[in-house]
């Protein structure tokens, strides 16, 4: 299960689902003393191809995840998609590369929220971008509604997955109390960095922004001060 | 683990009084997912349908339906996702529950019919009677009415510390998955575990639950329940957000809620549940029994759930 220099990721073992880990640097190019950066992509969207411009800068080797229903990762039958499902996604990652940098696009940004308030000591700082799904279902349930969708239609990404992932409930207190968690526990005097280029502010991030310990920079800022780390 | 020599370990060998095997079996597809469904009574019966709780599975109705169908029910009940005779899945959430219970209803009637539906369940069937009110036209909800959950003492730092031990916790559960097995043991050995969270209940009804709740592999009995599947746990949902579904309910609503503490219930105390209860319905509490009421007094929720459907 050695990454491949021919783009052939990565497979983790994530109960029943096959996750596509790709690596965007190459093997030998990236000092390995190096802390590496793990990106975890936006709702619908899958790893990058190559590493992105605002990552160009990081030192140590570059990562990307593909979640649970997306890109070449298993697509299961029948959703019954969570956050929380998708932190154990992350969880799979660091498992196989051990502390990383993360960096969330919209939806992978809640889930890197959740993941470096639930392994403090393997989150070596965690990047909230925006992107798809950052909002999620809000902070409380709305009018209830049953998500059932024809069968055969295209994907990935998992239909079931744009459906209930743009409807999970992010209540702001919960969302805080990873970022608690983050604080007291991660060895970083900033454990969380919310991203200004982030304007939209649904709820929880605002919740999240007032926290202690977290901060706001830009992409490039926030990365560079997780590389000196 | 050995098997006990002394006892006779076979399905057959055990027995409760009033528990019938269902009369009829069959597998609904819920988005691909094979959800198992045992019915009771005459086919042509008017319909209901029942919903049993997390950990458990359609045949802990194996003494109350049987009730309920001899006086001219069509009982249908289903085994949800990862629980009893359906399949495990890769994801599991109270979201795609209902969407699988949706899926039952649709071979049923695409009339309004009546929902029985215990702990975890009733939470599941407040939501789809809430979402689609034009399917469900009675509620009948079995201890499944969480009140607000008790907040301990405690400092923040404390709560950081318990709350990242179950986070971590949780992740090492799920990183094992994938070479996880239940624990085989015995039919009293699965009985007696059981009973660690079901104080209440009699083993001879732990042991029948065991012979239609586990298979037979050849080391042992095993709970069919998915692996990943896991007591506790945590997220986002919040128990008053059922107490907002409860009271959206334009429908007649039966609450029925065992009064005795039990681990594995939401422990609900009356009083907070009735400012909740919408126009009309019922509240009633059953003092001698705790959460599985219809276990512990299958003739009193039988007669109380006929009376109600008239």
């Amino acid at each position: 299960m050695a990454p491949g220099a021919d783009g052939e990721p990565t497979w983790l073992v994530h109960g029943k689902v096959r996750l596509a880990l790709h690596r965007l640097t190459a093997e030998a190019g990236a000092g390995r003393a190096d802390t590496p950066l793990l990106i975890l992509h936006g709702l619908g969207e899958q790893s990058p191809p190559a590493v992105p411009a605002w990552a160009a800068a990081w030192p140590g080797p570059v990562h990307a995840l593909d979640f649970t229903g997306h890109g070449g990762s298993t697509v299961p039958r029948g959703g019954g998609y969570t956050a929380e499902a998708l932190m154990g996604d992350a969880d799979a990652a660091l498992a196989h590369l051990g502390p990383c940098t993360v960096l969330g696009r919209g939806l992978g940004a809640y889930v890197a929220l959740l993941i470096a308030g639930a392994r403090p000591h393997l989150v070596r700082g965690a990047v909230l971008a925006d992107g798809p799904g950052l909002a999620g279902g809000g902070p409380a349930p709305g009018s209830p509604h049953v998500v059932q969708l024809a069968p055969d239609l295209p994907g990935p990404p998992d239909p079931l997955a744009l459906a209930e992932l743009s409807r999970d409930l992010r209540p702001p207190d919960y969302a805080v109390s990873f970022a608690w968690q983050a604080a007291n526990l991660s060895e970083l005097a900033v454990p969380i960095t919310i991203s200004v280029a982030a304007l939209i502010r649904p709820e929880w991030l605002a919740a999240v922004a007032e926290t202690p310990a977290v901060q706001e920079r830009s992409l490039t800022e926030a990365l560079a001060a997780y590389a000196e780390d | 683990m050995a098997l006990d020599e002394r006892a006779p370990d076979d399905a057959e060998s055990v027995s409760y009084p009033g528990a019938r095997p269902p009369d009829r079996r069959r597998t609904v597809q819920s988005h691909g997912v094979a959800i198992a469904v045992h019915e009771w009574g005459d086919e042509a019966d008017p319909p209901l349908l029942f919903t049993h709780g997390g950990f458990d599975f359609a045949r802990t109705f194996s003494v109350f339906a049987p009730m309920v169908a001899a006086a001219g029910w069509r009982v249908v009940a289903w085994d949800q996702r990862g629980h009893g005779d359906s399949e495990h899945t890769s994801l599991y959430s109270w979201d795609a529950d209902v969407r699988d219970a949706l899926a039952v209803m649709d071979t049923i009637s695409s009339r309004p019919v009546p929902v029985v539906a215990h702990s975890k369940g009733g939470n599941l069937m407040l939501h789809l009677a809430d979402a689609c009110p034009h399917r469900v036209s009675h509620v009948v909800n079995i201890d499944g009415l969480p009140s607000r959950r008790p907040q301990p003492d405690v400092a923040d730092h404390e709560r950081t510390r318990m709350r990242a031990g179950e986070l971590s916790s949780w992740l090492d559960h799920r990183r094992g998955l994938a070479s996880a097995l239940r624990r085989p043991g015995t039919i009293d050995d699965l009985a007696r575990r059981r009973a660690r969270m079901n104080p209440r209940l009699p083993m001879d009804w732990l042991r029948y639950l065991v012979t239609v709740g586990a298979r037979r592999d050849e080391d042992g009995w095993r709970w069919k329940i998915d692996p990943s599947l896991r007591m506790g746990g945590f997220g986002p949902w919040r128990p008053e957000w059922a107490m907002s579904r409860l009271s959206a309910l334009g429908m007649p609503v039966l609450g029925i809620l065992g009064v005795q503490p039990e681990v594995m219930g939401w422990n609900t105390d009356p009083a907070d549940v009735a400012p909740f209860m919408p126009p009309g319905g019922r509240l009633v509490t059953v003092e001698e029994a705790g959460h599985f009421v219809h276990i512990e007094a299958p003739e009193r929720v039988a007669a109380l759930t006929l009376e109600f459907l008239g």
